[in-house]
């Protein structure tokens, strides 16, 4: 077959110049591998913030006060949401399987020698499973503690350790903004989210974090979780309309509050990491077009070196297509072998990425193959010019070639 | 009739000066022949062959080989003529370094469509007297071999005419005798064969002589 003796060819007058031919490939293979690498550590990021977002709780929606701005990110200090409204809330929405109202703030807690600025939130023993903490050891506080503005506390896992070290924190005194509070117990370690360390921090009861602690009469935030196959979005309706007319908002003027769902939260995250895919597999492929240029630049200067063969084929019945074809291969074979070693740097490379930062890094076949089918694209598109010269030489001229 | 040529004129232009490379050449060539065409440098035999050769046009005139006019074809279509109909052997052999022979021979059955054409190739090779060179690269073999591989290759589509180009100006005087007994023994099977040649001693070894002188032919247009 006419395909395989040229592809044989093709082969062979690359491994007639090994160094040529590997110049050559260098720009492909720094291509593929850096559009690999980037897309590997795209992906990993985008993975972990879709991990670290599904952590925070499912069915969840989160009531701030202050206006839903561009993407809900928008929080005012507006003091809109009390106790009161969380409370209709659970009494009035159907859907809701949970609530907790929730304030917090920094605060620095002491224990013996050990002194450290943490966030302690306020809220109550619901907090934990729409949030999806865990209680490692010990217990959370209990209804009647809370309304009795017990001072106890539970203490994020990393918190507990910075306090007290190995040894057991269980029934210790610590002092939150110089406030005695008995550890009750320790939660599950659930891995930092990057904004924020959920194992660094204090729960207390609400009412002692409103009254005792921060001096608050409003909520930071109602966190709400709905029933299992609830219609979120007609909870979250029904949360706007009773807010509204408790807020005594008028129509056609904004609500003074905005309600988040996770779906939300996971777009934002994915609008932000598809950025940062597109940011980097773009600044990655401009290395793959100076690779094709290097193509180019070597077919050009083989389809002149090799003027005589041309003429030689064309002499025997080789038509331009034919001609056309045998470069076209040529290009293709650099950039399909730059690009299969591409792939291997650009894995060797995610895999350094890993091992030598914090960062993660996730290859996906599907990323492997846009790498290495755009690499076969380059060779197309950058072999077709001198493949097209070789193809439109004289026949006479080039047998006189010298 | 296998050729028949009438009024072929080709001009090139080089720089300020046209030159006129053929100026109306008449030439009739039957099937089974053998032509020298001969004349001085620059006499336009180089472009005639060309032309016969159809590796390049006329500006004006008539070509028809094997009963096809060929004077205004498409490059595409003067890539098969040549495939088909034309079997070349050239001075400098112009065999690709990078093949054996087996494989240069079977190139042109490539171009053509066939599949591997190994067998065909062998038994041209086999015709030339070079059945123990088959897996030799160009290199490998000398100057009188390597026209042999030329004349194989020449051969393996079954052509209409042979057009050999001073194929002995490269080899030395007993192996270019070598090369013409093979293309005599050729003509007598019955293949139709033109040496371009300024060599007398060659032009000698054919029955009919064309010669050429400023782009004319001046003597042996028509079978004597």
């Amino acid at each position: 077959m006419l395909f395989w003796t040229t592809v044989k060819l093709g082969l062979g007058s690359l491994l007639a110049s090994p160094l040529r031919s590997l110049l050559a490939m260098l720009g492909i293979i720094i291509g593929v591998g850096a559009v690999i690498s980037m897309l590997a550590l795209a992906t990993g990021a985008q993975k972990q913030v879709l991990e670290r977002l599904s952590a925070m709780g499912t069915n969840l929606l989160v009531v701030r006060p202050g206006q839903s701005g561009f993407h809900g990110v928008m929080t005012g200090t507006q003091q809109t949401l009390t106790l009161a409204d969380a409370q209709a809330l659970l009494k009035e929405v159907p859907g809701v399987r949970r609530l907790a109202p929730a304030v917090g703030a920094a605060a620095q807690v002491k224990h013996m020698g050990n002194n450290v600025r943490v966030r302690v939130t306020g809220t109550t023993a619901t907090y934990l499973p729409i949030r999806d903490f865990a209680i490692q050891t010990g217990r959370i506080f209990s209804e009647t503690e809370a309304d009795s503005m017990a001072r106890v506390a539970v203490l994020g896992p990393l918190t507990a350790e910075n306090l007290f070290g190995a040894s057991d924190a269980l029934a210790q005194v610590i002092k939150v903004n110089g406030v005695n509070f008995t550890v009750l117990g320790i939660l599950k370690a659930k891995g930092d989210q990057g904004w924020f360390n959920p194992d660094d921090q204090v729960i207390v009861p609400y009412t002692t974090a409103m009254k005792q602690l921060f001096g608050l009469d409003y909520l930071g935030e109602i966190d709400i979780q709905a029933a299992d196959g609830a219609d979120l979005l007609q909870v979250q309706a029904d949360i706007t309309r009773v807010l509204r007319r408790r807020h005594h908002i008028q129509e056609g003027v904004p609500d003074d509050f905005n309600i988040r769902n996770q779906a939300d939260m996971i777009e934002t995250a994915n609008q932000f990491t598809r950025t940062f895919t597109i940011l980097l597999g773009g600044i990655a492929s401009i290395s793959l077009l100076v690779g094709g240029i290097g193509i180019m630049n070597i077919m050009l200067v083989t389809v002149t070196e090799r003027t005589r063969e041309i003429g030689i084929r064309k002499a025997i019945g080789a038509k331009e297509h034919s001609i056309l074809l045998q470069f076209l291969i040529e290009a293709l074979i650099i950039s399909g072998l730059g690009g299969l070693l591409g792939v291997a740097a650009g894995t060797g490379g995610a895999v350094a990425i890993q091992y030598f930062s914090e960062f993660v890094t996730v290859l996906e076949l599907p990323s492997i193959l846009l790498a290495l089918s755009f690499s076969a694209v380059v060779g197309i598109f950058f072999g077709w010019y001198p493949a097209l010269r070789a193809a439109r030489l004289d026949p006479v001229e080039a047998l006189r070639y010298e | 009739m296998i050729i028949r040529a009438e009024g072929l004129v080709k001009t090139y232009v080089m720089g300020a000066t046209t030159v006129r490379a053929l100026d109306g050449v008449d030439l009739d060539i039957d099937e089974g022949e053998m032509v020298a065409i001969s004349g001085p440098s620059g006499s336009g035999k180089s472009t005639l062959m060309h032309i016969l050769g159809c590796l390049d046009r006329p500006d004006s005139g008539r070509y028809v080989l094997a009963g096809e006019d060929v004077s205004s074809l498409s490059r595409n279509r003067l890539a098969e003529i040549r495939n088909r109909r034309i079997g070349f052997v050239f001075q400098t052999f112009n065999l690709l370094p990078r093949l054996r022979a087996l494989e240069n021979v079977e190139l042109p059955l490539l171009y053509a469509g066939h599949g591997s054409a190994k067998d065909r190739a062998a038994e041209a090779l086999r015709t030339v007297g070079l059945e123990d060179r088959m897996h030799h690269r160009p290199t490998q073999l000398s100057g009188g071999q390597r026209q042999r591989v030329a004349v194989a290759r020449a051969l393996i589509t079954d052509p209409a005419i042979l057009l050999a180009d001073e194929p002995t100006g490269n080899l030395d005087s007993r192996t270019g005798d070598e090369i013409l007994t093979l293309l005599e023994t050729l003509n007598a099977a019955g293949r139709t064969i033109i040496i371009v040649t300024h060599e007398v001693d060659v032009a000698g070894r054919c029955r009919r002589q064309v010669h050429m002188r400023d782009g004319r032919v001046v003597d042996g247009a028509k079978q004597s």
